[in-house]
């Protein structure tokens, strides 16, 4: 008889599950917002046909050519096709943030002091990575 | 019947891939990605769309990331620049991870305990890598990435993991940090009880896997699996399971500096992480009828060859 399965500790199962719902959604809007962009319902912030101009370019000369805005500038021209999908891509990349912010109070219950600890330095780390305070200017 | 034969056909399809880019048919793409910007603006996200189908197809056959193979080879033959590559190799690598950690999660096979301290070291040092890897110049960071692929190919041909490692005694660390647990296995029906041992100098690693996984844009499995193996002692599904959850966090803070410099261009980046996904879901159906023995040498092959491509290129040659 195959013996039962070890349980899978509750917050492991919530971090999952939110991570389920989390990710595919953001895949959804992805491809929605994608959908979007190369239909031309809305005008982009970089005619289509020309963002092969700019692809071959390091990122400093791109972002100085095409005016674009770094940081969280682009949430200013999410009314363009091609900004849309920074919706999604933010939210695949915003996921773990989130997991980690609702597991917390699972340890907390726990007081278990070592993981409050280490989730919360991750948060930090996290959102240091995604305040857009980091960067060198490029190269 | 239908079912075998749409597999035999995605086999050989890898096959002609693998051919594709390891002979001098890829020259004729190659041409086409010198005239770029003279091509309609849909022609290259559609082949990079395919190109990442088989990708993710591979990917899975191999038993290696998405990212380590998207970066050296899109880098070496797409007119992309490495900026870019890097920008979306990690989106790529990313959404890998977040589609597969609930299923690992759930059934223990990936572990938050084991993932966490060592997640928190891994994504702080990827970003001072993507910060490095932005900051120096192009062909410095394409040498030192062809070398770190000709030593992951190399790597990869000689790391022997172990199925289940001995570890006797939990040390201090590790006993600290509560790394142990259990997980079903379904092969055996077997309950596997494990913890880690010489947890120091695994973390202490941690420091350069995050480092490079930043400055290369390409995911770390290749070095997660050996060092929580190899090093740490845990069992080589846990380690596979919980090094794909890892992608989720070190990715995670390295793609938003990333994404803060202006390295993601929609245009190249959904096609590759739609292709790759979609790739990837088809890799693990294949998966009982190919040779994964074989493709991963081939994969191991175009490895090496993609990493002299870089070093070359890098190098100016």
């Amino acid at each position: 008889m195959t013996p039962k399965a070890p349980p899978t500790p509750p917050e492991q199962i919530t971090y999952a599950n939110l991570l389920f719902y989390g990710s595919w959604g953001a895949i959804a809007i992805l491809l929605i917002t994608f959908g979007v962009y190369v239909s031309g319902i809305l005008e982009s912030y970089i005619p289509i046909n020309e963002v092969s101009q700019y692809w071959s370019m390091p990122v400093s000369h791109y972002v100085h050519e095409a005016k674009i805005p770094i940081g969280w500038g682009w949430v200013t021209l999410l009314g363009n096709g091609d900004f849309l999908n920074f919706i999604g891509i933010v939210l695949l990349a915003g996921m773990t943030i989130v997991c980690f912010l609702v597991i917390l109070p699972n340890y907390v219950k726990q007081k278990d002091i070592v993981f409050i600890v280490l989730v919360i330095l991750e948060v930090l780390v996290l959102c240091l990575g995604a305040s857009g305070l980091l960067g060198t200017g490029g190269h | 019947m239908l079912r075998n034969g749409c597999r035999v056909l995605t086999v050989k399809a890898v096959f002609l891939f693998l051919w594709l880019v390891s002979s001098p048919a890829w020259a004729t793409v190659e041409a086409a990605a010198v005239e770029g910007s003279q091509r309609p603006w849909w022609f290259w996200p559609i082949v990079l769309f395919f190109f990442c189908f088989i990708l993710g197809i591979l990917a899975v056959l191999a038993g290696v990331g998405g990212g380590v193979l998207y970066v050296p080879l899109v880098s070496g033959f797409f007119p992309f620049h490495l900026d870019f590559v890097r920008g979306t190799g990690l989106l790529v690598a990313l959404a890998g991870a977040l589609a597969a950690g609930p299923g690992l999660l759930r059934r223990n096979f990936a572990n938050l305990r084991l993932a966490l301290p060592v997640a928190l070291i891994a994504s702080s040092c990827a970003i001072v890598g993507a910060l490095l890897g932005l900051a120096l110049p192009t062909n410095i960071i394409q040498i030192a990435l062809g070398a770190t692929i000709i030593f992951i190919a190399a790597l990869l041909t000689l790391s022997k993991n172990v199925e289940r490692p001995v570890v006797e005694k939990q040390d201090g660390i590790g006993g600290a940090l509560k790394m142990a647990g259990a997980y079903l296995e379904p092969s055996t029906g077997e309950n596997i009880e494990w913890k880690t041992h010489r947890t120091l100098p695994g973390l202490i690693l941690f420091i350069v896997i995050g480092v490079m996984a930043g400055m290369f844009g390409l995911g770390a499995g290749w070095a997660n699996v050996p060092v929580l193996n190899l090093l740490m002692g845990a069992p080589l599904k846990l380690s596979v399971g919980t090094s794909k959850f890892l992608l989720s966090i070190t990715d995670t803070s390295a793609a938003w500096i990333y994404l803060n410099q202006g390295c993601v261009i929609p245009l190249m980046a959904v096609p590759s992480i739609v292709g790759l996904m979609l790739g990837s879901f088809v890799g693990v159906r294949i998966l009982a009828v190919a040779k994964p023995k074989v493709i991963r040498y081939i994969v191991i092959i175009v490895l090496t060859f993609a990493g002299i491509r870089a070093l070359m290129k890098g190098l100016g040659i």
